[in-house]
């Protein structure tokens, strides 16, 4: 056969031809933007648009950044040194990032919130990442005590005594579950509240004379800029979860008070502007209460803040529950858990795995709204940008305090994000 | 004492009930050892935080002429920054002692809201600022102007019945705080900003070319911005109304900051001996206060016209004339009672 071929064929190729490079318009960068960037009309349309659009803020905002000036110590030297070009006046964030930071705290006591923030980090870790050892989780229980006291000082015993109402709630109800369940459940709430009202503070007295341990007191009207955004934020985002979950529970609860309870606050909670309860607590309080009586008003803030942020949460984590099967729930009612174990060990579990971008929506939300305090008279980081302008020095100044205020946010809102996706990464237990 | 804060807290009951025994507020400020004074969260050149976090300002000076007169040192001010609408509440409520926060002094806030007025520290109006370039000299000209304007202030009502006064039309541009306003006016959003003639100056000399913009001659309202504290203590408003009279009363009588320890010795003007407590008058017995109350008070940041001088005066980049705020024998508004 091959030698019929031979004879028919003028000419056979008896090797390869060498690969050859593949057209210019098919490989690299070229064909990366031909598919991307310019695959058709509209899209070559909008690519174009978007390089205009880079290209006017980089041509506008360029020279303002490139020109920036560090060194000022006001707003006309600013402009003297710039003598008439766009330039960025960074000087007031120089001199006054101290009040953006902490407000008003004594600047020899500064040492106290950083270190506050350190021991946060140190007690969020174990909640946060379960590498960390679980020991630690103690320290994180006792954390709010020790913040209590290094940012606001005083005696070392009251807040030593407050937290220990907890623990005799605790032994409450050790103590009565052997009368009975309901009896045990009324005494670990009814025991802390007996202790704090008439226990703690003479208590705390006593101790603060015998072994006086103490920081110096620091009042709350001093505390300021991204200081009080955090303590609020952390505080409401601390506490609305545990108790959005229980108002979760209690809406769908069979029991019809627990049920109306829960239903009527939520809605009532939802159903008005976050502003109006900053201004009852404001306001409407101070009529309510004595005159003479101050109701500390960062605790009358952070008490209003975690409702309206534990109304919202309730419903993201109901939410959560609807979307599991009923199956599930008879799973728990066949192998005979009671209510507390089925909930805990497999309703709650699901629910708040399907919620965490719903609940870290809340959290990022809720620590946006501390902003709103500026309102009532606070000065967090948007207040104190006002009080800052209020100095001539610094009068006519506007995109350098908000770019600061703006970049603070956006660290910790991408930071809770970020943590948000890692978290839902790791709990991915489909094979979607 | 520092403590209750937090237990009033967790026993609000409980305090509810104690802390219902109302004292006078010269003794809840002696005993609390502070004077609780509400100013605003920043208005140039009348309040404003400095960058050690010190009060400073036209109206804050008044808070600290205050504690000095009560307690002997113009350090001892707390104070709370109240906004436009937590302002009248927190006073009511007790929360503060007094407010001196550019507050207008009207009928309704003095009568209905049940106020006491004690004095007009400054004498403001509703000026006009406009760009040089429109070429306008009067409010009169400017018919179907654009106007940036605060809403919900005495200043939007003012410019809505002059200009229907005077059959005029103009189409307002709302913005909430004056850090907008100056925004919108530069960018151009509106031809006018209307506001209290002192913050248009004020704010007229944060621009990078102050000298393109004017305001207009013309002043549309009375401001009398003062003092004010809660009725129900007489004793405590003649406390803040004649710490302010000595603070004029002193620039009249020519004490200084720099010369009132030579002149508490003893001087030939009996007025000057009773009122720094070197005559055998006591007048601070009268209310309530040492024999020295006036001068603790002139010390803390001079007479009336250095504490003008010093905050929003000529030399300031805020540059105030005083204009009204003169003194009665300089052709002003300025006037003391005697010291009798």
């Amino acid at each position: 056969m091959s030698d019929t071929h031979s004879n028919t064929a003028a000419y056979v190729r008896d090797t390869m031809l060498p690969q050859k490079a593949p057209p210019s318009s098919q490989v690299g960068a070229v064909r990366w933007v031909r598919e991307n960037l310019f695959s058709g009309p509209l899209n070559t349309t909008l690519t174009v648009l978007g390089v205009l659009a880079v290209y006017y803020l980089v041509a506008n905002m360029g020279p303002w950044l490139r020109n920036s000036i560090w060194n000022a110590n006001s707003l006309s030297e600013c402009r003297e040194i710039l003598a008439g070009a766009s330039g960025a006046c960074w000087g007031v964030i120089k001199d006054r990032w101290h009040q953006l930071l902490f407000g008003f705290y004594p600047q020899d006591a500064y040492w106290r919130p950083v270190l506050t923030f350190v021991l946060m980090i140190v007690a969020a870790a174990p909640i946060l990442f379960e590498q960390v050892p679980r020991k630690l989780l103690w320290f994180s229980a006792i954390f709010p005590g020790v913040a209590f006291f290094i940012l606001w000082g005083g005696s070392v015993w009251f807040p030593v005594f407050v937290m220990m109402g907890f623990v005799v709630g605790y032994a409450a109800y050790i103590a009565l579950q052997r009368v009975s369940g309901l009896v045990a459940t009324i005494g670990a709430l009814a025991v802390p509240v007996i202790w704090w009202v008439f226990l703690a503070g003479p208590i705390g007295d006593l101790f603060a004379t015998i072994i006086p341990i103490e920081l110096p007191h620091i009042a709350s009207d001093e505390f300021g800029g991204f200081m009080i955004s955090i303590i609020i934020g952390v505080t409401g985002i601390a506490l609305s979860l545990p108790l959005g979950i229980l108002l979760a529970l209690g809406r769908q609860s069979d029991m019809p008070l627990v049920k109306w309870i829960c239903v009527g606050f939520i809605e009532f909670i939802r159903g008005v502007p976050l502003i109006t309860l900053l201004f009852t607590a404001s306001l409407l309080l101070n009529y309510f209460l004595p005159p003479g009586t101050s109701f500390d008003i960062v605790l009358r803030v952070i008490i209003m803040v975690t409702l309206f942020a534990a109304a919202y949460m309730a419903e993201v984590v109901r939410g959560g529950f609807a979307a599991l099967p009923r199956g599930q729930y008879e799973a728990a009612d066949s192998l005979g858990l009671d209510y507390w174990k089925a909930q805990r060990l497999i309703l709650l579990p699901q629910a708040l795995k399907i919620s965490i971008p719903g609940i870290v929506n809340t959290f990022i939300g809720l620590f946006k709204d501390t902003t709103l305090v500026v309102f009532i008279g606070i000065l967090d980081p948007i207040g104190l940008s006002t009080a800052i302008r209020a100095d001539s020095d610094w009068n006519g100044l506007f995109w350098e305090l908000y770019a600061f205020i703006a970049l603070c946010f956006f660290i910790f809102c991408y930071g809770m994000s970020r943590y948000s996706q890692y978290l839902e990464g790791k709990l991915k237990t489909d094979h979607r | 004492m520092k403590k209750t804060v937090f237990i009033g807290a967790m026993t609000a009951a409980a305090t509810l009930v104690a802390g219902a025994a109302s004292a006078s507020v010269l003794d809840e400020v002696k005993a609390r050892g502070e004077l609780n004074c509400g100013v605003s969260t920043g208005v140039n050149g009348f309040s404003a935080p400095d960058s050690a976090g010190e009060w400073q300002g036209f109206d804050v000076a008044v808070c600290r002429a205050v504690a000095a007169a009560v307690l002997g040192d113009p350090k001892k001010v707390k104070f709370v920054t109240t906004t436009g609408q937590t302002r009248f509440t927190a006073l009511s409520s007790g929360e503060i002692d007094m407010l001196a926060r550019n507050t207008t002094w009207t009928f309704s806030r003095d009568t209905d809201l049940k106020f006491t007025f004690a004095g007009v520290n400054y004498y403001d109006g509703q000026g006009f600022m406009i760009n040089k370039s429109m070429g306008v000299s009067s409010v009169k000209e400017l018919d179907g102007a654009t106007v940036c304007i605060q809403t919900g202030t005495t200043t939007e009502l003012n410019l809505a019945d002059y200009f229907k006064a005077n059959n005029m039309k103009y189409e307002p541009v709302p913005i909430e705080t004056n850090a907008e306003a100056q925004q919108q006016y530069l960018a151009g959003a509106c031809d006018v900003y209307t506001t209290d003639a002192s913050g248009l100056a004020a704010t007229r000399a944060t621009f990078a070319d102050p000298e393109n913009h004017i305001l207009l001659p013309e002043i549309i309202s009375k401001e009398p911005l003062g003092p004010l504290v809660a009725h129900g203590d007489d004793q405590w408003a003649d406390i803040v109304r004649w710490t302010m009279n000595a603070l004029v009363a002193a620039e009249e009588l020519g004490i200084t900051s720099a010369n009132i320890e030579e002149l508490s010795k003893g001087t030939e003007n009996p007025e000057i001996n009773r009122m720094l407590g070197s005559s055998d008058d006591d007048l601070g017995g009268m209310i309530g206060l040492e024999k020295t109350w006036a001068k603790q008070a002139i010390m803390a940041g001079g007479n009336y016209g250095e504490i003008f001088a010093t905050n929003i005066g000529e030399s300031t980049p805020i540059g105030l004339a005083r204009g009204l705020n003169a003194l009665w024998t300089q052709g002003g508004l300025q006037y003391a009672p005697p010291f009798r």
